[in-house]
């Protein structure tokens, strides 16, 4: 499609996507790279047997189990019959439709956001789509990713294509230099806190500014990741020399003169000067401290040196009440400072932050200080990959001597699919993306932070301000 | 899919903002490989007490609302998790409409998949309904999806809106694949042009 109107980076990618566009605005959109797990797709695969239809193209599909996998050895199977019957559906679904399939004891095995990138097989300016909402982590590449249905699921398999109407435009800029301890995790914890949980319905947001561009794309993704907490169904940065630099000799990604004219493409693939955005959200990122949430919304946020706010300040009376449940269900009172809330367990994995350069930060804060009495600690690496890399630099050794639990990757208390999960009134310091009721374990209390802080946290027992460590300890 | 064209019922009130997926249906029932039988879990963190139990409190579990099949509820309903257990768990527990005034994008789509319709409503309109659902069985609601209207028990009448295509899909049950495979020719030529100008894609 040609226009000279400036356009934004998802309009860019969204129009070379086009296959068919209705007089209503509906669109056949095509998508490159469909990601699938055991959770969402059993459905899909079934509806293509009824209806005698096969995978459109299997070669941009690409299956893994993660989310109901135990993360404990698993040479000898799985226990809980429910659980095994889904990855054995899985298994069974890949080999007949011809998918490549990550199973279990695959080195490469991994959270499917975590492969997806590791692999290749996130490209910028593609169309990434997966039955999860995390799936907005891949915008981290410059690719618009988003999560769908197991519906959409069916149809993206039959037909490589989804029927979408355009979202509207958001860019959120983020200026400044980050404060030494505030990670990309805080970002985006500030971000939601400020447009609220459903501050981004109807919005993809591009991530613009300073802090951006100076973010790994480990970090990168934690934000895009976390889109979805917003409301947003994806997230993107614009790809540039650390984009470029993370995709090159990747297994999937394009090589030699493929990879030389994939560059040119993706180097176009910025928000023209003057693009119009719907939404604009500032910060500033040299005045973000560490984040920590407190309620059971991810919108639910304030600094590490803040106390529990008081409900009744509200005007909303709906809000309100969410709020006053919220405490209830926290087990926390109004005015309660951060750095008083003791911990009962700590949780360092997810799709959020589970990759090398998460495990890097946290092993740095443990390193020579014990998990305190009382606090048991879990890292659950983001993929087999990633464990093997952590390994090879001696992370795993720092983790186990301070006393931390080290799993084989997957989901695991993120969501709690698995074994692991907190008991009823547990309180976690989790570095996942969601704090709903139940979410990690019946009646569990999740508080949401970055690695850092989660690492800090199982050392002192409590919430501490990571910029002061170890004196706040 | 089953079409959805008038639904007559009673509306329970579910006075939450951000019922979020996870709360809809939690993570447990997500290891079955089948769509059907899920309304056994619907919001059952809420539904069921500890020890099993029904939880009298929860309005689903009160006499009045026994078998409604609207759901009435606060702000971004369906947030979070894009399971399509969610709205295969309402329409398994019999719900085939959902009020409010704001959904979150994954959910809301969910519904128009399988024959449910998610409304949006103004919070004033909100408060009108949430005041006929109050009556509980008393008090039938009608939904009238062609001419997008919602019709309380006292015969007052709002109109909702609601994207053309979307309604056209669920007024006569289309299937989004069959709809797509008629537009096969597109897609070859479109994967023609790609392998042209992006073949690393």
């Amino acid at each position: 499609m040609s226009t000279s109107a400036p356009r934004t980076l998802y309009d860019k990618i969204f129009d070379d996507h086009v296959v068919d566009r209705q007089e209503d605005g509906t669109c056949l959109l095509y998508i490159d790279r469909h990601l699938v797990h055991e959770v969402t797709s059993p459905q899909a695969f079934e509806g293509l047997r009824v209806a005698g239809r096969k995978v459109h193209a299997p070669s941009k599909t690409l299956a893994v189990v993660d989310h109901n996998v135990p993360t404990t050895d698993r040479r000898f199977g799985i226990d809980d019959p429910e659980s095994r019957t889904q990855v054995e559906t899985l298994a069974e679904n890949a080999r007949d439709f011809g998918i490549e399939y990550f199973n279990e004891l695959d080195k490469r095995q991994g959270i499917v956001h975590v492969i997806g990138p590791e692999q290749g097989f996130t490209l910028p300016g593609t169309t990434i789509v997966c039955g999860d909402s995390h799936t907005s982590t891949h915008g981290a590449f410059g690719a618009l990713a988003h999560g769908i249905g197991t519906s959409e699921v069916e149809h993206v398999l039959a037909t490589q294509t989804l029927i979408q109407k355009k979202s509207k435009n958001m860019r959120v800029t983020v200026d400044g230099k980050l404060p030494e301890g505030v990670t990309a995790k805080d970002v985006t914890l500030a971000i939601i806190g400020a447009t609220g949980t459903a501050g981004g319905t109807g919005f993809v947001i591009e991530y613009a500014g300073e802090v951006f561009r100076n973010l790994t794309m480990e970090g990168r993704m934690t934000v895009c990741n976390m889109s979805i907490e917003g409301g947003a169904r994806a997230g993107m940065v614009a790809p540039d020399a650390t984009t470029f630099a993370y995709v090159k000799d990747r297994p999937r990604a394009p090589k030699g003169a493929a990879w030389d004219a994939a560059l040119r493409y993706w180097e176009t693939l910025r928000s023209d000067e003057g693009a119009f955005f719907d939404k604009e959200i500032r910060l500033d990122g040299a005045a973000l401290p560490p984040i920590v949430s407190w309620g059971t919304s991810p919108e639910d946020v304030i600094s590490v040196e803040g106390a529990v706010p008081d409900p009744d300040l509200i005007e909303d009376e709906g809000k309100r009440e969410a709020k006053r449940r919220a405490l209830a269900y926290m087990g926390l009172t109004a005015g309660t400072r951060i750095t008083d809330i003791a911990i009962d367990k700590v949780f360092i994995g997810s799709c959020t932050n589970a990759r090398i350069e998460d495990l890097r930060v946290a092993a740095k804060i443990v390193a020579g200080h014990k998990v305190r009495e009382g606090v048991s600690g879990m890292i659950v690496p983001g993929s087999g990959l990633v464990k093997l890399q952590a390994e090879a630099e001696g992370l795993d050794a720092i983790f186990k001597a301070a006393g931390f639990d080290w799993r084989e990757p997957g989901c695991s208390m993120c969501l709690a699919m698995n074994a692991d999960k907190l008991g009823p009134e547990e309180r976690c310091a989790s570095t996942s993306n969601r704090n709903f009721e139940g979410r990690q374990g019946h009646k569990g209390r999740t508080h949401l932070v970055s690695p850092a802080m989660a690492a800090a946290a199982a050392i002192a027992g409590r919430f501490v301000d990571v910029r002061r460590w170890p004196h706040a300890a | 899919m089953e079409k959805f064209t008038t639904l007559s019922g009673v509306a329970a009130p579910l006075h939450m903002v951000n019922v979020d997926t996870d709360m809809i249906i939690p993570k447990q029932y997500l290891k079955t490989i089948k769509r059907t039988g899920l309304g056994k879990g619907l919001f059952s963190e809420l539904r069921y007490k500890d020890d099993g139990s029904v939880n009298p409190d929860f309005v689903l579990n009160k006499p009045a609302y026994k078998g409604a099949s609207i759901i009435v509820a606060g702000d971004n309903f369906g947030c979070g998790s894009s399971r399509e257990h969610a709205p295969w768990a309402l329409l398994d527990f019999g719900i085939r409409c959902v009020i409010s005034t704001s959904f979150a994008d994954i959910f809301y789509n969910n519904c128009f998949k399988n024959g449910i319709l998610p409304i949006k409503v103004t919070p004033e309109q909100l408060e009108a309904l949430f005041d006929d659902a109050a009556r509980g069985a008393n008090a039938v609601v009608t939904v009238d999806l062609a001419n997008q209207t919602i019709t309380g028990p006292d015969g007052g009448s709002i109109t909702f809106e609601i994207d053309p295509f979307r309604k056209h899909c669920l007024l006569n049950g289309l299937d989004d694949i069959g709809l797509t495979q008629v537009k096969a020719d597109k897609i070859k030529s479109y994967e023609a042009t790609l392998a042209e100008e992006r073949p690393w894609a």
